[in-house]
This record gives C-alpha cells, structure tokens and sequence, in this order.
C-alpha cells in the first residue's frame, strides 16, 4: 500500500529526492517551532533565576531587584540600594567566561562576583566560582586596576592570589573584571 | 526480539566493543550524573529516530536517505536539548556543547543506517533501546570511576576517606583515555572469561 502511494507520487526520481527531503525539513520545522514555544519561556526564566541569585548572593539583604538598562540595582528590605551589578564575559582557559560583577552604591569598591557560565577545567579552573576565590574580590578598590600574584599573599590592596595550577583562568576573571571597570 | 535488545548491553556494547561516540564518552564523564545525563539524552534521541526511520523506510528514496536521517536525528536532537535547557537547566550548563553534538554521535547514525532503516518499528525499538541503554550504562561506569578518583565521590555522594589525595588528572583529559583503555581492557578480559565458560558448558 505504502510502497503504490509513494510510487504513484514519486515516479521521478530527482522529484522524490526533492519532496521527501522537503517534507522532511517541513515536518521537522513545525514540530520544532512548537518545542521551541514550549521552552523558550522556561528558559529565559532560568536564566533569569540564576542571575537574581547570583546578585543575591553578591549582595546579601537583597529584596528587590531593579533591572536598569545594561545593569541591575539591587534593593534591600527598607529601599535602600545596596549596589550595583554589571553582566562581564571574556576568554578563559576554554570558551568564555560570563561573569556578573557587583559594585557597592558609592562606585568605590567592588562587592564582588559569580560566574554565571563558564567551561574551565573542573577542580582546576573552574575552582574561580570558588567561595574563597570569589571573597578575595570582595572590597577591591575600583580605581585601580586589579592584580594577580602567584603563591603568596597578596601584599597591595588590589591584589588577589590566583589559584595554584589555574593562573590563565584566575587572571581570565582578573582581566574581565578590569575589562569592566574601566568603561 | 530479546537478542536484539540485549545485544547493545554487552556483546556489541556501543563504547566498550564497538567503540562509537567517543567525543561524548570522553569528554562528559568527568562525573557519574554527567554520563547519566548524556546517556540518557542519547537513549532518547536514538530511540525516538530509530521509531521514526523505520516507519518510513519504505518512503525514502535510497539516494538520500542519509541527509533525511541526519534531519530526523537533528530534530530530536534539539528537542532533547531545549527540553533540557528548560527542565535541568544546571545539567545542560554542565554538559554545555555536548548536548547538540549527540547529532554528529555516529552511534545513532549507525542505528539508523545498519538496523532501523531495514527493519521493523518493534525490533528498531527493541535494538536503538539496547544500545542506549548500553551506552548510558558505559558511560555511568566511566563516570563514576573518573568522579570516584578524581573527586573522591560518587554522583556527588563521599565514598573515600577524607584527606584523600584527590587525582586531578581523572577529570582531565588524559584521565578520560586512561580509564576509558583500561575499562576496554578488563571488558575483554571478562568477556573472555564468560565465553570460555560458555564453550566449556556446551
């Protein structure tokens, strides 16, 4: 039955090449469209989910947060602006790196940073979205620029010890950052 | 039908005996519930194309047929994609690229090309499940001795002590191709093993 439809509509052969890829392509679009319906939503939500946490956690009391134009101001309980946070993203060891980076009300200081998306190495380079990383950038001064040294402690208040074996990712966030502050 | 489905799982295992997909195999299994993610995705892709390439075996003209499989493989491939993005977002960050790379895994390709596009819906079923699940099951094992090593844990669970020297080049790499020969190496051994004991019997 099948084999006599398909033979009655295809005879030609360069015709039934063309239509079955056709309808292939066509069926394949319209069941993706409505994948793509279903779960676009969904993800922009987690997307989203993960950057107020992220800013949550940058900014700890933070109640409300405002999305203003290429940044986020970050509100407490009473109103009060806590900060602000910049989306950052650059190269590191592999693929990009997209970093959210929060600085205090004043503009002064930096309160700090979550990596939203990266691909370094696991138990090397990813150790950036490490705890006790991620707190060495908590207070760094914004006008200056931010330094890394290598297995001490830093001595200068703009710089940060890299992570032992990660020095390219650890100085990837360095650069990204100062990338940042200074526009 | 039973042979078609159990084959997959060990006597043409896809990683230990035929030796497809390994740029998914290698690079995931830096944890156990990485691989399981993988495999699973895989299963899925590989038995909803193999349904569907069966079923319309008959209405494809020869000539190409390859690039109509890869449509149908793409499909799925995406759906599994955006399902994950949607529902495990945290998995599909972790597995990043990957998840779109199960098009180009020539294990579903294989499926498709050697036993779905000549056989029928229930033993297509039958085989591209067998051979998802022994995918899943390869890499689960190699995830979890690379996590059990390098981590010291095993799908996030503490297994050894700590103070564990943990063995960083397990999640490299490196640490992938060394376990990955070794597993190939003791399933020959086993296989041996058990087919000597089965000529022995007979």
């Amino acid at each position: 039955m099948l084999n006599k439809i398909s033979n009655a509509l295809f005879k030609n052969s360069v015709l039934s090449m063309i239509s079955a890829l056709v309808i292939v392509g066509m069926i394949s679009g319209y069941a993706l469209v409505y994948v793509y319906k279903y779960a676009t939503p969904k993800i922009e939500e987690n997307i989203e989910k993960e950057t107020k946490k992220a800013i949550s956690s940058i900014f700890p009391g933070t109640v409300t947060i405002e999305d203003d134009k290429d940044m986020f101001k970050a509100i407490d309980a009473k109103g009060e602006v806590l900060g602000y946070a910049f989306l950052a993203e650059g190269n590191g060891y592999q693929g990009t790196i997209k970093l959210i980076a929060g600085a205090d009300k004043e503009m002064k200081k930096l309160s700090g940073f979550e990596v939203l998306e990266s691909q370094e190495t696991p138990g090397l380079g990813a150790e950036i979205g490490n705890k006790a990383f991620k707190e060495q950038f908590r207070g760094l001064p914004l006008g200056k620029n931010i330094e890394y040294v290598k297995n001490r402690k830093p001595t200068k208040d703009n710089q940060i010890e890299a992570i032992t074996g990660a020095t390219i990712s650890s100085r990837a966030v360095v650069n990204i950052l100062n990338k940042k502050i200074r526009k | 039908m039973i042979k078609d489905f159990v084959k997959g799982l060990w006597k043409e295992n896809p990683v230990f005996v035929q030796v497809l997909g390994m740029c998914p195999t290698l690079a995931v299994t830096t944890k156990a519930v990485f691989g399981l993610s993988m495999g699973v995705a895989t299963t899925f892709v590989v038995v909803s194309s193999s349904i569907v390439i069966s079923l319309i075996r008959k209405l494809v003209p020869k000539q190409v047929r390859i690039p109509m499989f890869t449509v149908i493989i793409a499909t799925f491939v995406t759906v599994a994609d955006y399902m994950l993005k949607a529902n495990f977002f945290e998995i599909s960050k972790a597995l990043g690229p990957y998840i779109p790379l199960i098009v180009v895994n020539c294990l579903i390709l294989g499926r498709a090309e050697a036993f779905a596009s000549k056989k029928g819906v229930v033993r297509s079923f039958l085989d591209a499940l067998g051979m998802g699940l022994g995918f899943t099951a390869a890499l689960i094992v190699l995830g979890s001795v690379r996590e059990l090593l390098g981590a010291g844990e095993v799908f996030g669970y503490r297994v050894l002590w700590e103070g564990f020297t943990e063995w960083i080049v397990m999640i490299l790499p490196a640490g992938a191709f060394i376990t990955l020969g070794l597993l190939v190496g003791l399933f020959n051994v086993i296989d041996k093993k058990v087919m000597n004991k089965e000529t022995k019997v007979t």
